[in-house]
């Protein structure tokens, strides 16, 4: 019961703080200044067909950690790789939560 | 004296059977080389040659290769995406007189003696030849914001680092061009099985589907490459016995990420350059290396100068081609490899390059370069452009910059503007990811911007 409760307790702060609308302001930020089209952002999207490529998503990854200051990638023992852009918002989420 | 080692004995003719190298487009049969070759009827005239090997495609990269290796005096293998711009250098440098291009129709960038078309599939060949001279291979590095360095290998230099392999089954995510896919070319040219090539233009997903259904069981690329196949959600369509990662720094979380992923490969991450060759290679899965490497006697001996890591062994290259061009190897037979060690507890750990130079993704960017971009805008009077470590990429660049007008408050629409300017001028990895506008950049006692700190 106790489990349950802390379930339901952490995941509903993350739905309240969540990183989605920062993030994904973000993605759109980094695709017009690196000339990028963007498939629409639904969280199934994999982020590899997002239209984003590794140098933009290296650069979204540096902008919400200044913007956050923090980066779950950066976190020691991190071995997680987020595949689509709900993974990515569930990663920043939790970091948070 | 040793016999000369070139491609066709590696290959083994008829022991080559069934054994191709392949990319999406093109199936090269190692076996067919003996009677066949992608140059056709210019072949023969190329016999003693210094050729240039000047092509978009990778196939015909690698046809060219096995059909030049012995045969010609010296060959220039130009990396992929390379201008014409920077062949005239080149060609001086290496004393060419041939060029290997992609299509029929091409005039050689610059003028040649002889410009010879690369076709697949293989034209048969009127005889045979004997393919045993000692061909010096010739790999251009980008030299500190000048013209590209040229670095002679043999056959032997390149292969020394190779085992003897049973059957492996070998695909790269690299390009053969650069050093650590040559590495892979080679490894599976002296093996018994295949090789599998990406190319332009191929996401990763559909790379792996192919590497798939070619039962691969050896891999290599960088860690960019491998970030990306974690990222894919595809990494299970292969399933290799031996995962290797080279090119850049490996890190904790990439090894990690890996070792979870295929629990069954054993995953390496190895050291080297064009420069110094293969040095080692770490199998224990944590990153960085063990300190008491320094002292190991064997083929390879290291050690640390001023921070950097200098290496001495048989799989370095000869030397730089070209007149004036400086030393590669040092008095006492070591390599400078540029590349800054640190030590934490017993163990060494890469922290970038000496002169500052950024590794974004495994394209090496000069910190010089940048700098001048930013300040040919009018609004800037100096910057200062240093890496900051990324967990996709290795590497980003970033810079401080002292506006004219001494303002330093943080001005979106000015940062906006400069970088702009940049894109214009600079390849998409080399604009800052951010410029942070200072007062004023830390100077040296000698005067000089200061690098590091």
């Amino acid at each position: 019961m106790h489990l349950v409760i802390n379930a339901v307790n952490s995941n509903s702060r993350a739905a309240i703080v969540s990183h989605r609308p920062a993030i994904l302001a973000e993605i759109r930020s980094v695709a017009a200044e690196q000339e990028k089209t963007l498939a629409p952002l639904t969280d199934d999207l994999p982020l590899l067909d997002s239209g984003l490529d590794s140098l933009c998503f290296a650069i979204l990854v540096f902008r919400l950690e200044d913007l956050m200051g923090f980066g779950p990638f950066a976190s020691a023992g991190a071995t997680r790789f987020p595949r689509t852009i709900g993974d990515l918002v569930a990663l920043y989420d939790e970091a948070l939560a | 004296m040793p016999e000369t080692l070139t491609l066709a004995r590696l290959i083994g003719g008829g022991a080559g059977h069934g054994r191709v190298v392949a990319t999406r487009d093109h199936v090269l049969p190692l076996d067919a080389f003996a009677r066949a070759s992608s140059l056709g009827s210019h072949l023969a005239r190329l016999e003693g040659r210094s050729v240039v090997l000047f092509v978009r495609d990778m196939a015909k990269a690698a046809a060219a290769l096995i059909d030049l290796d012995g045969w010609a005096r010296r060959i220039v293998l130009c990396p992929p995406g390379w201008e014409a711009s920077r062949l005239e250098t080149v060609v001086r440098d290496a004393e060419a007189d041939a060029f290997a291009l992609d299509g029929d129709d091409e005039a050689p960038p610059i003028p040649v003696e002889i410009a010879a078309p690369c076709r697949l599939p293989l034209e048969p060949l009127d005889a045979p030849r004997a393919t045993t001279r000692e061909t010096e291979w010739v790999l251009p590095t980008s030299g500190t914001s000048g013209p590209p360095k040229l670095v002679a290998h043999t056959v032997r230099t390149l292969t020394t680092a190779i085992a003897d392999a049973p059957l492996q089954q070998w695909a790269t995510f690299y390009d053969i061009r650069r050093y650590g896919g040559l590495q892979i070319f080679l490894r599976a040219l002296c093996g018994r099985g295949s090789l599998q090539l990406g190319g332009d233009r191929q996401t990763v997903g559909s790379l792996l589907a192919r590497f798939g259904a070619a039962k691969i069981t050896h891999i290599s690329g960088t860690p960019s490459h491998w970030r990306k196949v974690l990222m894919s959600g595809e990494g299970r369509r292969i399933d290799p016995d031996y995962v290797r990662l080279s090119g850049e720094i490996a890190d904790d979380a990439v090894l990690e990420a890996l070792r979870a992923l295929y629990p069954r490969a054993r995953i390496e991450h190895a050291y080297a350059s064009t420069e110094a060759g293969v040095a080692f290679t770490v199998d224990d899965g944590k990153a960085g290396f063990p300190a008491s490497w320094l002292e190991t006697e064997g083929a390879v001996r290291m050690k640390v100068v001023d921070g950097a890591l200098r290496v001495r062994s048989n799989r370095c290259a000869l030397r730089f081609v070209g007149a004036g061009a400086s030393a590669l190897v040092g008095d006492d037979g070591f390599v400078d490899t540029g590349d800054l060690v640190e030590r934490r507890g017993d163990r060494l750990y890469f922290v970038g390059r000496r002169g500052g130079v950024i590794n974004v993704g495994g394209a090496k960017v000069h910190p010089e370069e940048v700098e001048a971009a930013l300040n040919a805008h009018e609004a800037v009077r100096a910057s200062r452009v240093f890496a900051r470590q990324s967990p996709i990429m290795g590497a980003l660049v970033v810079a401080d910059v002292v506006l004219r007008d001494g303002r330093f408050a943080h001005a979106a629409g000015l940062e906006r503007e400069i970088l702009a300017s940049c894109r214009a001028r600079l390849a998409a990895y080399m604009v800052p990811t951010r410029l942070r506008f200072v007062p004023d950049l830390p100077m040296t006692d000698g005067g000089k911007l200061a690098r590091h700190g």
